[in-house]
């Protein structure tokens, strides 16, 4: 890598731009899909099953489901955002031109990840308002709630980056975001606190990532956190460091992208 | 420094461990056409994925313009213009977007009359805000090669160009062809059309079997192993060759109306005035002669034949 020639900032707005031009030629699936879910999973959990269970730390039940229905979508629509992003132009072939073209690593991943973290942090503010909708919100911790916005929509558009470069399939490319992603997070306190789990159920969820993502997130709206702050800050910062990591190999070794 | 691309010693063994590229040595000097021939499989593409950075090469180095592909990466792939051989666009994109994004990711400065004249130039413009997918294969083509124009290459591959093109577009890919060279533009195309090369080209290499075997001047190539044949029409069919031309190696049509004499430029065989005579002197009378000079593709077909 030459550091002295000037970086390409020219490159990376024009991949930018064509992923979130991407999001708004595919709008239906990229944004209302999502909104209609997540609409209905207050019409069922918040209003239906919620109307039956009592509050959680204080707080009612549609209330409480909020952070977590919000990172469920922005976890799955980071990964499937960056990894479709990288996938679909090794699928087609396109992909010649980025490698030809005279940009850094850097430059890409700050491209692709960009665009599609910024389309991910965009669909949890609307799913947000959304909720503002069926249930009364209270933020105690803005700068927090986005600071966690921000930095779990880097990490799992990261996530998915990585994905879509190992990817060689379709089948593949959806595995991991079905088999894995989805699990953990139902299972990582979307619906409930951990601490309602029967002993040993507590002790093997605190080996789910989600789990502090998601406390982390639900403590930034009503200061009640299944583990301290600084872990979950700590967790997500450690997820984050491992796929840069990843993505730091990929591209020194040309993993699957330059043969 | 009159060679624009510069390339030694350049091998690539694929993880499979079949070797692509044995060792290659080639310069392509500043301005010119080259044509790089050679049947499927030879390492056209591989050779021309290395320079531009799509494949890494195992061992060797390439520069262009002076700059080193790995690294002076930047430098190096902003001279550079590649329209791969198969068409593969992001199908959802309009042209003219898709066109932008190319001189963007390249590095270069909006300029929307720029890319227009490139889409006029290569009669896209009236489709400039039609998406990729719904392009004809010409159309796609097209847009192609609008893509790696757009950012003002200095160097420009064309992998396979004419491959399953139409006649009109093959004519107007050959004029723009021209048209970049006058521009000062240096031209490598691939082809296994040897027409196309012979047509275009100022200098030929021939790859077979990931080595070059071959690079030289166009016409040079066709002086020095081109042949010469001379068919003569008889007044009268013969029965055989008479054996007072037996040392001419001449062939009789099954009719026994025709003569063929196939002659190198530079052997020492008898020439053409003294197979006249001969002629003359057998007795053996002709209404008309021509002759032809070989064409690239015989030449390429007996050069790949000599290869081991």
């Amino acid at each position: 890598m030459n550091l002295r020639a000037a970086p390409n900032f020219r490159a990376v707005w024009a991949i930018y731009r064509v992923e979130m031009a991407r999001a708004f030629r595919t709008v239906l699936q990229s944004i209302i899909s999502p909104v209609i879910s997540t609409s209905l999973y207050f019409v069922v959990f918040g209003s239906a099953i919620g109307s039956r269970i009592t509050e959680i730390d204080g707080i009612a039940y549609g209330a409480f489901i909020v952070p977590g229905l919000m990172m469920l979508s922005l976890l799955t629509q980071s990964i499937s955002n960056a990894s479709f992003a990288i996938y679909f132009p090794k699928f087609v072939g396109s992909i010649y031109e980025l490698l030809s073209a005279p940009v850094s690593y850097l430059e890409i991943i700050i491209a692709y990840v960009g665009g599609a973290a910024t389309k991910s942090v965009i669909l949890g503010l609307i799913i947000l308002a959304t909720a503002a909708l069926f249930v009364p919100l209270r933020i105690e911790h803005p700068f927090w709630m986005i600071a966690f916005l921000v930095l779990t929509a880097v990490t799992f558009s990261l996530f998915g980056f990585i994905i879509g470069i190992w990817a060689k399939t379709f089948e593949q490319l959806q595995l991991v975001p079905l088999l894995i992603v989805t699990p953990l997070t139902f299972l990582g306190g979307s619906f409930y606190s951990i601490h309602m789990l029967p002993g040993i159920w507590k002790t093997i969820t605190l080996f789910n990532p989600v789990v502090y993502l998601i406390s982390g997130f639900r403590w930034s709206f009503y200061g009640k956190a299944d583990v301290s702050v600084g872990v979950s800050l700590g967790m997500t910062l450690v997820f984050l460091a491992i796929c840069i990591a990843i993505v730091a190999w990929i591209f020194k070794t040309g993993y699957r992208l330059r043969n | 420094m009159s060679s624009i691309i510069s390339i030694s010693g350049v091998t690539k063994t694929y993880a499979t461990g079949f070797k692509a590229l044995k060792e290659i040595n080639l310069d392509i000097e500043r301005g010119e056409i080259f044509a790089l021939l050679g049947p499927n499989g030879a390492g056209k593409t591989t050779l021309i994925s290395i320079v531009c950075g799509i494949v890494n090469r195992s061992s060797g180095t390439v520069t262009v313009n002076g700059h080193d592909i790995g690294r002076d990466y930047r430098a190096a792939r902003s001279l550079i213009g590649l329209v791969p051989q198969e068409l593969t666009i992001d199908a959802f994109e309009t042209v003219w977007a898709t066109v932008n994004y190319s001189r963007g990711l390249f590095g270069k400065a909006p300029n929307k009359e720029f890319v227009e004249k490139v889409l006029r130039d290569l009669s896209l413009w009236d489709k400039k805000d039609s998406k990729a997918i719904t392009l004809s294969g010409g159309m796609k083509r097209r847009l192609m090669i609008a893509k790696a124009l757009s950012h003002e290459p200095r160097v420009l591959f064309l992998d396979e160009p004419t491959a399953g093109v139409d006649v009109e577009l093959r004519q107007d890919m050959w004029a723009m062809v021209r048209r970049l060279r006058e521009e000062g533009v240096t031209i490598i195309l691939t082809t296994h059309y040897i027409e196309e090369a012979e047509a275009m080209a100022d200098r030929v290499g021939v790859i077979n079997k990931g080595e070059i075997i071959l690079v030289e001047g166009k016409a040079e190539l066709m002086r020095k192993l081109g042949r010469k044949q001379m068919n003569l029409e008889l007044r009268a069919p013969l029965a055989a060759v008479p054996d007072s031309l037996s040392h001419y190696s001449l062939e009789l049509s099954d009719d026994g109306n025709q003569l063929t004499y196939t002659y190198d430029n530079q052997s020492d065989r008898p020439g053409v005035a003294s197979l006249i005579r001969d002629l003359e002197a057998a007795g053996v009378q002709f209404r008309d002669l021509e002759t032809k000079n070989s064409s690239l593709e015989e030449i390429f077909v007996n050069l790949l034949r000599q290869e081991p």
